[in-house]
């Protein structure tokens, strides 16, 4: 951040005077936004434009009204939602460790980061839905197929930011390590990894968002069940009010994990800041 | 420069690896051509494919989506980002509603905007749209964002309006960074294009081309070739804008040794 971004932001925290009234403001303008929806959907009175109150209502009876013993999800919750968000949660994790993995690797060896820059660069730059069929047709339908899907779509991020982040370890401090003859897994983990942690995290941020959209598009082509199946089936129905329901779920989804992955970045990386 | 070439032959040499790997993989286990391809079989797929109407149309059906969307992404995420960069109190009042909005995956947009505008092509343009104006949104705003408050400043004392001090500074100093949120954009537009066409039926392009393949004459070789053309593609699209790029801001990037916004 500049010299001028910095005093630009002092003065806007001058004007808002505090956190809280830019809180009490967000707020507002959420609540008027929901209102407007509301109002605005309400006058039209167009049957593909759904009042919010009615898809909120519509997605606790289908989602949310099951039994306490299984935290009130309904068994359409449990049949599709939970698949969907297990499936794409663990997609995410392979790329993730698979990603970090690799991308150490060829960020510190240079022969490595020289062999596979073109096959790196030309492999994600294949859009991960053309590679759909593929899948379907290697694995069949099901939850391999998707898993495929969904690592394929997101490891590029987090093995891209790996790579750059290890690359740039500061050489003062591998060299200090290298004089004391610290042992390569302890230099790995103490040196190498923490110094590419945020550019990793960046990695992970942009691959959680992504899984998210490979979720969907994996479950549109080859699943039985799953978010992006039951929409299928709306579609066929013409039930305007499930899509909707699954439009406004996929939104809750996105902002809840991002939300947690901030949470969980601030913890691993509170050394950072300071 | 020597260490240049070294490091091409070395890439060069890390293609024909792994191609010479694989297909010594595939020759030696045995696996059927109708279960796994040779490389060389996916490769002379890859020809036929060039040959092939139908593909090259459906080639031309998905740049044609892609290059439509690309303008009206343009167009809404600029002007926006202009408006919402230099108003930056509602800029930050108004984003817990970007939070909820932005997550949504806009493929799973497609029934319902197929519903509502009843065109394929029309539907395929609105969702890579709507996937695509982000980057280029939220560049522009951070863009605008950082632009030096003196020069603003400067021009305001001077009585010069907010349209004029929009469109000489704030506009100039943001370039670069709208540059690198359309290049995001162009990339990630191609994708969701060819997403929406596997999704939706009946649309025609690189996505239709592939789903039809799987469910017709079902040669691998095939879709994979269908799918090494589209990461070419995504190659070139990413190299003209790239190069657009650091053609028309290298200075940018030289004095601030940044490459734009985020990603």
């Amino acid at each position: 951040m500049t010299a001028a971004a910095i005093s630009a932001d002092r003065r806007v925290v001058g004007v808002l005077s505090n956190r809280l009234t830019l809180f009490v403001v967000r707020l507002v303008v959420l609540a008027a936004a929901v209102a407007g929806w509301q109002l605005g959907t309400e006058s039209a009175n167009n049957p593909f434009y759904l009042t919010p109150s009615s898809i909120v209502a519509d997605m606790y009876h289908r989602w949310f009204s099951g039994p306490v013993s299984h935290l009130w999800l309904t068994s359409d919750a449990t049949g599709n939602l939970l698949p969907s968000i297990g499936r794409m949660l663990l997609g995410w994790a392979i790329a993730s460790l698979v990603g970090i993995a690799l991308g150490v690797a060829i960020g510190r060896v240079s022969l490595l980061a020289d062999l596979t820059e073109p096959v790196v660069h030309f492999a994600r730059a294949v859009p991960p839905p053309a590679l759909a069929p593929v899948f379907l047709f290697a694995f069949s339908i099901g939850t391999p197929m998707e898993l495929a899907t969904i690592i394929f779509g997101v490891i590029w991020p987090v093995l891209l930011n790996s790579i750059e982040g290890a690359r740039h370890v500061h050489p003062g401090h591998l060299e200090t390590a290298r004089a004391f003859r610290i042992p390569a897994a302890t230099r790995l983990a103490r040196i190498i990894l923490p110094s590419a942690a945020p550019k990793i995290c960046a990695g992970l941020r942009l691959s959680l968002a992504l899984a998210l959209v490979m979720m969907v598009v994996s479950e549109f082509v080859g699943s039985v069940n799953g978010i992006g199946n039951e929409m299928l089936e709306f579609q066929t129905n013409t039930d305007i009010t499930g899509m909707w329901d699954v439009i406004v779920l996929l939104g809750l989804l996105g902002m809840v994990l991002n939300g947690a992955f901030s949470l969980v970045e601030r913890r691993v990386l509170a050394w950072e800041r300071r | 420069m020597p260490t240049v070439l070294h490091r091409a032959y070395r890439g060069a040499a890390g293609l024909v690896l792994l191609f010479g790997v694989a297909q010594l993989a595939v020759w030696a286990s045995g696996v059927k051509p109708a279960t796994f391809p040779l490389p060389s079989a996916v490769l002379s797929s890859a020809a036929d494919l060039v040959r092939n109407g139908s593909f090259l149309t459906s080639v031309g059906s998905t740049m044609e989506a892609w290059a439509e969307a690309m303008v009206i992404s343009v167009v809404i995420g600029v002007l926006l980002g202009l408006l919402l960069g230099s108003l930056r109190f509602v800029e930050s009042a108004v984003w817990p509603v970007f939070e909820f909005i932005r997550p949504v995956p806009a493929v799973i947009l497609v029934p319902l905007v197929l519903l509502i505008v009843q065109n394929d092509k029309r539907t395929e343009i609105a969702v890579v749209v709507i996937a695509a104006v982000w980057p280029v949104l939220l560049n522009t705003i951070y863009g605008v964002r950082s632009v030096e408050p003196l020069a603003t400043e400067t021009l305001r004392s001077f009585g010069f309006s907010p349209l004029a001090i929009v469109r000489r500074v704030s506009l100039p100093s943001a370039a670069p960074f709208i540059a690198t949120g359309v290049r995001v954009a162009a990339s990630f537009a191609f994708v969701v294009a060819v997403a929406v066409e596997l999704v939706g039926t009946g649309m025609g392009g690189i996505g239709a081309f592939a789903a039809a393949e799987e469910n017709g004459a079902a040669d691998l070789s095939v879709m994979i070739a269908i799918a090494v053309w589209a990461g070419l593609i995504g190659i070139a699209v990413n190299l003209v804008f790239a190069t657009a790029e650091r053609r028309l801001f290298g200075w940018h990037f030289a004095l601030t040794a940044t490459t734009g916004g985020e990603e």
